[in-house]
């Protein structure tokens, strides 16, 4: 008998809903882990959890697999609540940071447990033991014990264990992160091959903001136990909605700047500079007066002399490869880096101590909710 | 030539601990040898034989003495043992509860109270039960000895759960595990060494206790070491010695595969 | 709203407790109740032969340091009582130090082996631990009586005519005490002792110390909890220390433990033994909780 819940799949696009979730942890003073949390997370997505450790999006993975009581705040599964239901009885797997493989039991025992707890016949647990190590390559090690393979390895089967049972959802609480870099690479490709053959929720936790931007459907950024901003990757670039997103998520120069009028989704901001340009808005937010402008490094332009947007006395120039920083500082005080991809065809004619300008095009400017 | 320095060396430490060894051995190993003498002496040897242990085995008293230690200890160990395992499952792994620290202290007691102050303390309980009751059996003993064995039952069982990785339980959960089944399947199989660890300690602490067996048997209730302490005030012979050197193998058996259980890995 | 937290958390504390019962049940019969029982028994009248009579009196809490002299009618101080005490605490805080005298050179010398060998050494001192103590107590009998090893050997010798009476004395009390209680000390000095870095020994000879300066001013003081841990490990149970004494003493040298024994049996003053006990319980207390105290202080890792 199938212990899960007679949850069924319908034609709803949410998959996963919180509201205004909730988890408090008692103590003098009491930790606030989770600040009223809302988000839908779709069918078939991928969606990731980013943001800092103690940020609350491992306290809302453990919320929604079932490990944690919210104190308060509502939960579903396609329209469901869940907040009653124990793990055991949740169609939600996870694929544990550590892994938690089992160590007294051998890598095919592992993948079996939660079809053996569900009761399943005999021939299907084979079966599907079998389809689940071909799928991560993992037949020939069977019979192994866990603690006889390598990382990358048990980080497979632990992602077999929990792909077995086809839950409508799985969960993943930074998976990669105790792997090294070329095999972190790997599974990431991995991960993302995984979900689209499969077809299952995904809701990836991670710190790692690359690993978020290459893999995800969407993103919620989150910190202090509140979701900042979600959407999808290039959104949350190109357009973080304020500051600690902006931060957070790649690197950027801010701008004081002053909105002299705003139209839909643009505004017309004055630089310090005296310039005035176009530049985006957040979503929802009144903006006027004296506002934060974010820029991406690799969104402006750098040529000597002034004249520019803006123009500023060139300090450090730092080499990296494939591309070079340069560090202006503005007559203000305020320090912008520029970074452009180098090419052999373009002499490297800037030097230190430079009056060099600064332009950037409309639009690419992003401003900052407060 | 002087020797090259070394910085751990600490002048007159090595001669003081190989002293150390040689007295913490010297008279076991005697006591042990004596035990094997032909003559009547514990300290003038006359010859190998088994003489001695063929009389102790064929002592009636030792034989029930052994018989009764054999069986308190056995109950003692079983009780102290379960109810240890649940009691550590009860108090690991989670937060602070109301009462924690009065149970650790109730669970610590008899290692905290000293012996004595414990025997007379049930010697004046179970004199009260055995004039309103009438019963004078073992059951005084057993239960007498079971709750002074529980914190050495507790304490190898808790290190060990405190060792398990609390993820492997809420993997089970979550591949659909009820809580029965995630203590059958992944607690037990990865806790045993540490209860049966507790269960040995147990069992020899059991078997090994004087003081409190001393105040609490009724009479004719001798287990061996009380048998043993009777007898010291008499002309001892070598069979002393030799019902010594068995409880001593039975412990240092026990012992032994103690540290290599503990030393299993989680 | 309601905390959907407190139905959970209601439910496991009832689990835990339903856990923890059938312990602490037995515990209660076999432990902590008989103590409070023997804490009102100290205020009970003696019986004729044994037991109490339940009537409330002061006289066994009385009786515990003072005696009424019964020609004179004078209230003292009771000498029998203050000199078993006496010897009690002397022999507990002698035992103490020999203990630490012989132990600390030994874990240090366990601590110092390869890495490999520690656990094997380490066995060496366990298993005396665990053996029966009225057999190591015994042990020792069998080589300090008059008829025993030592006696023999010299009277072999030449060296004495007649057997050196060793046992039941002071001495013997001694020796049989630190015999017993020598791996308490080890086990705490050794487990400190493993732990410290003997980087900051390298650090103590670069800055000069010679190797006393560097024991004394910097193996010590890391290493102190284990000294106090290890000295309350043994001081306590020597001071309610039963058989030892009973053995080794042989009734004529005394310690507390005898003294509350004598009090169930010839002495007849139950309530008397009572009263005892729960002083030689406070004093042990006293001394856990100073333990306890200075643990918290002096270990940044209890902290």
């Amino acid at each position: 008998m199938d212990r899960r819940t007679g949850v069924r799949c319908q034609y709803v696009t949410t998959a996963i809903n919180v509201r205004n979730l909730r988890k408090v942890y008692p103590g003098q003073p009491p930790v606030v882990a989770l600040a009223d949390a809302s988000i839908q997370i779709r069918d078939n997505e991928f969606f990731t959890l980013l943001g800092p450790s103690g940020c609350g999006k491992t306290t809302l993975l453990r919320l929604i697999a079932g490990f944690e009581n919210p104190t308060s705040g509502s939960l579903e599964m396609h329209g469901q609540s869940l907040i009653e239901l124990p793990p055991y009885k949740r169609p939600i797997n996870t694929v544990f940071q550590s892994y938690a493989l089992f160590p007294h039991l051998t890598v095919a025992q592992n993948i079996s447990f939660g079809l053996e707890m569900l009761g399943k016949p005999k021939a299907e647990i084979a079966a599907t033991v079998d389809e689940m190590m071909a799928l991560v390559k993992m037949t020939e090690m069977a019979d192994r014990q866990t603690s006889q393979i390598s990382g990358g390895q048990q980080q497979r089967v632990a992602l077999a264990r929990a792909l077995a049972p086809k839950p409508k959802v799985l969960l993943l609480d930074e998976p990669l992160s105790a792997l090294d870099f070329k095999l972190r690479k790997d599974m990431q490709l991995e991960l993302k091959r995984l979900q689209t053959e499969t077809g299952i929720t995904f809701i990836f936790v991670t710190h790692d903001q690359e690993e978020a931007l290459t893999m995800s459907d969407r993103i919620a950024v989150m910190s202090a136990g509140t979701i900042r901003q979600i959407g999808g990757p290039r959104d949350i670039y190109d357009h973080p909605a304020e500051r600690f997103v902006a931060d957070f998520i790649g690197d950027t120069n801010f701008l004081k700047a002053d909105v002299v009028s705003v139209a839909g989704q643009t505004a017309m901001v004055r630089l310090a500079s005296g310039q005035t340009i176009a530049a985006r808005t957040p979503e929802g937010a009144d903006v006027a007066g004296s506002v934060t402008l974010a820029i991406r490094p690799e969104h402006a332009g750098i040529e000597a002399g002034s004249g520019g947007l803006l123009s500023g006395t060139l300090g450090e120039v730092v080499y990296f490869g494939t591309d070079t920083h340069y560090h202006v500082a503005l007559p203000d005080g305020t320090a912008f880096v520029v970074r452009q991809q180098n090419r052999p065809d373009r002499a490297d004619d800037l030097a230190t101590g430079d009056m060099v300008s600064i332009s950037f095009a409309p639009d690419v400017g992003q401003v900052l909710r407060d | 030539m002087a020797s090259p320095f070394n910085i751990r060396r600490q002048t007159g430490f090595t001669t003081i601990a190989v002293t150390c060894f040689v007295l913490l051995y010297m008279p076991i190993i005697l006591l042990v040898v004596y035990s094997f003498n032909s003559g009547n002496s514990i300290a003038i040897w006359e010859g190998f034989s088994w003489r001695w242990y063929q009389s102790a085995w064929q002592n009636e008293q030792v034989q029930e003495a052994t018989v009764r230690s054999l069986i308190i200890a056995l109950w003692a160990s079983g009780i102290s043992t379960s109810v240890a395992v649940l009691a550590a499952l009860a108090t690991t792994r989670t937060r602070k509860f109301k009462g924690q620290s009065a149970v650790f202290a109730m669970i610590n007691q008899p290692l905290m109270v000293p012996e004595i102050v414990t025997a007379v303390a049930l010697l004046i309980f179970f004199a009260m039960i055995k004039v309103a009751t009438g019963y004078t059996g073992l059951a005084y003993l057993i239960i007498a000895h079971s709750a002074f064995c529980i914190p050495f039952a507790y304490l190898p069982i808790r290190a060990r759960l405190q060792g398990m990785d609390l993820s492997l339980e809420q993997a089970a959960a979550d591949l659909y595990a009820t809580p029965f089944q995630v203590f059958r399947r992944i607690t037990l199989p990865q806790l045993w060494p540490g209860i049966l660890a507790g269960a040995m300690l147990a069992f020899v602490i059991s078997l090994d206790d004087v003081v409190i067996t001393e105040f609490v048997k009724s009479a004719g209730q001798d287990t061996l070491p009380t048998y043993m302490l009777g007898q010291l005030r008499r002309v001892v012979t070598p069979e002393i010695n030799a019902i010594s050197t068995v409880l001593l193998g039975i412990s240092v058996t026990f012992v032994i595969a103690f540290t290599v259980l503990s030393k299993i890995k989680n | 709203m309601a905390d959907l937290t407190t139905a959970a958390d209601r439910r496991a504390a009832r689990t835990r407790w339903l856990l923890l019962a059938p312990a602490l049940v037995i515990l209660v019969f076999a432990a902590s109740g008989p103590l409070l029982i023997t804490l009102v028994y100290s205020f009970l009248t003696p019986g004729d032969y044994g037991g109490v009579e339940w009537q409330f009196s002061w006289s066994a809490w009385f009786n515990v340091f003072m005696e009424r002299d019964i020609f004179e009618d004078t209230l003292g101080f009771s000498d029998a009582h203050l000199s078993i005490f006496w010897r009690s605490v002397k022999l507990s805080l002698m035992t103490t130090v020999l203990c630490l005298f012989f132990g600390f050179p030994t874990a240090y010398f366990i601590a110092t082996r390869p890495k490999k060998q520690r656990d094997l050494w380490m066995l060496l001192i366990i298993i005396p631990f665990w053996t029966n103590l009225l057999i190591r107590t015994f042990a020792v009998v069998e080589l300090i009586r008059n008829e025993g090893t030592v006696n023999t050997v010299l009277i072999a010798l030449g060296i004495v005519d007649e057997p050196i009476q060793m046992l039941f004395t002071e001495f013997s009390i001694l020796v049989g005490m630190v015999y017993v209680y020598l791996p308490l000390m080890v086990l705490p000095l050794y487990a400190s002792m493993e732990r410290l870095d003997f980087s900051l020994v390298e650090a103590g000879y670069d800055l000069y110390a010679s190797r006393f300066q560097v024991l004394r001013r910097v193996i010590l003081p890391l290493v102190k909890p284990g000294v106090i841990a290890g000295s309350i490990l043994v001081f306590v149970p020597s001071l309610g220390a039963y058989v030892t004494p009973r053995v080794m003493g042989g009734g004529n040298q005394l310690m507390i433990g005898n003294l509350i024994e004598l009090q169930f049996g010839q002495g007849r003053n139950w309530p008397l033994g009572a009263a005892l006990s729960i002083t030689l319980l406070a004093i042990v207390m006293v001394a856990l909780m100073a333990y306890v105290r200075t643990a918290g202080d002096e270990d940044p890792r209890h902290g």
